[in-house]
């Protein structure tokens, strides 16, 4: 995340590749967390540090730890569970302890703790969480909120939804420890509208922790008063950028604001506010628990902690898995997911959301790590996969995201609202038979101006993936060019990917 | 008809504007509630919602404008969405809606005669894993989730919701 600021003036494609991965993340949280890094300049300075120095030498480093205790449950323990959304058996199996434990911390213990534990943030721009929080100024004339991402919308990525409907006492109990530790009143969970049932299950846990004094005013006894609502989204990808997130909470559009100022300085309302995804918070309780040093045994270097894994396409077993940080892309694959379907080879798979660079099966044994992944030629994101088969055309595929993004474009950018729609109708046209070979240095032509040259890093977001297409399958686009026409099968009867753009 | 909450809806705008340090930030909120208690978002909706927060109405009208959920028009009882992003068209996502534009005898973007239901194509609505998927919006606010789904669940999900449409009034402004 450090090469951001360079990626925006420099426009060489080598050290476009290389913010890429970090930006490539859910929608966007990435620039401003870069950025933030930056704001903190201790922060940065170390992190730089730490970037330059597993650059050389990557797998070798990351490797030396074994990735440990595979079969233990942490995040999704009690998704097997019978009624785990319910207070009593959330507490018969040890919930609402880590927050009688962290009540009997200071908040600089906790945050020192969370900083030891390399928890980095899970909404897919991996900043770490104990660096974000100790952004929050400690004193504030007004209080500070704590806002979570619950918008999950990247392409791929659907693991905070089962967080948050088979465990919604955890993220309870995370966001009541976060509010401890950081002096914070009042927290608005931003769920995404479509997501009813996790509304209604969080809305549910939520009234029985007021009921059994978990919230509301002075919580267990002591001088503390926290309120968590639940804010619905109502369908805007761009909701998932922190800032975009913030104006829909001020019930505006959700146009990403520029930053400085952050968050952490100005929130929603204008005050102070720590922006967490679901996943992150949901893991605190296990960070108090047990300790910040035996999260991060639990993974490899930097990423530390258990992790949920989506995997989607077409593999035995798609669904959410929880393995430690640092597995690899193979196990993961082989392992959780069955391997591929019978008749269906893999060609290419998408580590983190469909805003990370598509990778070859080459990249199998990549660990899933920040650092890892970008020296692999991808970033980790979401860690949701999606693997794509040998009958799998990655001329439409490209097309298909880039629809995606212009239609989630919130318009604010001229690179980003334009560039989007520009690159899809290049991209129909070329899988629709009509391409030219001049197209694809236009393509390319077109990522290098959108990237690094908008507000948020959903500009990012369309360049990076559309960039990776050409440059990992080449050949493929050429072929649609020489032959006029897409050898693959159709995804539709009626309709060709060229057609694809959606409601 | 007049535009106006009902008691029970009332009761709800009530205790969602409590929720938050200003009226503008129980927007969204407020538009859901809106379009279950009336259908869709109509101009003389945008209006009245104005008013009830006591925000100019353009602010109404921009986020109504920029979000997807909410309908700027009439639509069927229930709104057929599917997903047809990546991982749900690699799992057969366009031939779901191929499948149900020949069973309802509608295009995408149309309404069944009947008023029963509108499809649309959507984006990903987070249930890559589950694909192919769509979701049911009802008149009434509620959303449903479709997951795995092929030509046969399909049918079944249709009964379904044929039996649930049954029970389901038209929204007030289709009276």
């Amino acid at each position: 995340m450090t090469e951001e600021k360079s990626d925006k003036t420099e426009k060489s494609k080598e050290t476009t590749e290389e913010a890429a991965e970090e930006k490539a993340e859910e929608t966007v949280e990435e620039t401003e967390q870069a950025e933030k890094a930056e704001e903190g300049g201790e922060a940065k300075a170390a992190e730089e540090k730490k970037a330059k120095k597993s650059l050389p030498k990557p797998k070798a480093a990351a490797k030396k730890k074994p990735t440990p205790r595979k079969d233990e449950k942490y995040l999704s323990r009690n998704f097997e569970i019978p009624n785990a959304h319910n207070l009593d058996v959330y507490e018969a199996n040890g919930g609402y302890r880590a927050l009688k434990k962290a009540m009997k911390m200071d908040g600089e213990e906790i945050i020192e703790e969370v900083k030891k534990s390399n928890l980095r943030g899970r909404g897919g721009a991996g900043f770490p969480c104990g660096i974000k929080w100790s952004f929050l100024p400690k004193e504030s004339d007004v209080p500070k909120y704590l806002v979570i991402n619950a918008d999950e919308g990247e392409p791929g990525t659907f693991k905070d939804r089962y967080l948050m409907e088979l465990d919604p006492h955890r993220h309870i109990e995370g966001c009541i420890i976060a509010a401890w530790a950081l002096g914070i009143r009042y927290c608005y969970i931003f769920v995404r509208g479509e997501l009813q049932f996790a509304q209604r299950r969080l809305n549910q846990a939520i009234k029985q922790a007021y009921d059994a004094g978990y919230l509301g005013k002075n919580i267990l006894g002591q001088d503390f008063d926290f309120d968590i609502y639940v804010h619905p989204g109502a369908g805007a990808y761009i909701c998932g950028e922190e800032t975009g997130l913030i104006e829909g909470l001020e019930g505006k559009s959700g146009q990403p604001r520029m930053k400085p100022p952050f968050p952490a300085v100005v929130g929603v309302f204008q005050a102070p506010t720590i922006v967490n995804n679901v996943e992150t918070i949901s893991s605190i309780p296990f960070i108090i628990e047990n300790g910040g040093q035996w999260f991060a045994d639990m993974g490899i270097e930097k990423n530390g902690g258990p992790k949920l894994y989506g995997l989607s396409g077409p593999v035995n077993n798609p669904g959410v898995y929880e393995a430690p940080s640092g597995i690899t892309i193979r196990e993961l694959l082989e392992r959780y997911g069955g391997g591929m379907r019978d008749g269906h080879e893999l060609k290419a798979f998408i580590p983190g959301g469909s805003s990370c660079a598509v990778l070859k099966p080459d990249a199998l044994d990549a660990q899933m790590g920040f650092e890892t992944m970008r020296e692999a030629g991808s970033s980790m994101g979401t860690a949701c996969i999606t693997f794509m088969d040998t009958n799998t055309c990655m001329v439409r595929v490209a097309a298909r995201l880039a629809h995606f993004y212009h239609h989630e474009s919130c318009g604010q950018c001229t690179p980003c609202r334009e560039g989007s729609g520009w690159a899809a109708k290049v991209l129909d046209s070329i899988e629709a038979g009509r391409g030219r070979m001049e197209d694809l240095d236009l393509l390319l032509d077109m990522c290098d101006n959108i990237q690094g040259n908008t507000i948020c890093a959903l500009g990012d977001s369309i360049a990076i993936p559309v960039r990776s297409y050409l440059q990992v399958f080449p050949e493929e686009f050429e072929d649609h060019i020489k032959r006029q026409s897409c050898p693959y099968p159709a995804w539709s009867k009626r309709k060709t990917s060229a057609d694809s753009d959606a409601a | 008809m007049a535009v106006e909450f009902s008691e029970e809806a009332e009761a709800t705008f009530q205790d969602l504007i409590s929720r938050y340090p200003n009226n503008l930030a129980a927007m969204l909120p407020v538009l859901h509630l809106a379009q279950s208690e009336f259908g869709w978002i109509s101009v003389e909706v945008m209006d009245y919602v104005a008013n009830r927060l006591d925000v100019h109405p353009t602010k109404v009208l921009n986020a109504a404008t920029f979000y997807t959920m909410y309908n700027k028009q009439p639509i069927g009882k229930c709104h057929i969405q599917v997903c047809t992003t990546l991982s749900c068209a690699l799992m057969g996502g366009y031939e779901i809606i191929d499948y149900l534009e020949d069973t309802l005898g509608i295009r995408v973007g149309e309404t069944t005669p009947d008023g029963r239901f509108t499809l649309s194509e959507v984006e990903c609505l987070a249930s890559c894993g589950t694909a192919p998927m769509f979701q049911a919006s009802f008149c009434d606010g509620e959303i449903e989730y479709f997951e795995n789904l092929d030509a046969e669940r399909v049918d079944e999900v249709l009964k379904e919701l044929n039996e649930k449409l049954e029970a389901l009034p038209l929204p007030k402004d289709m009276h």
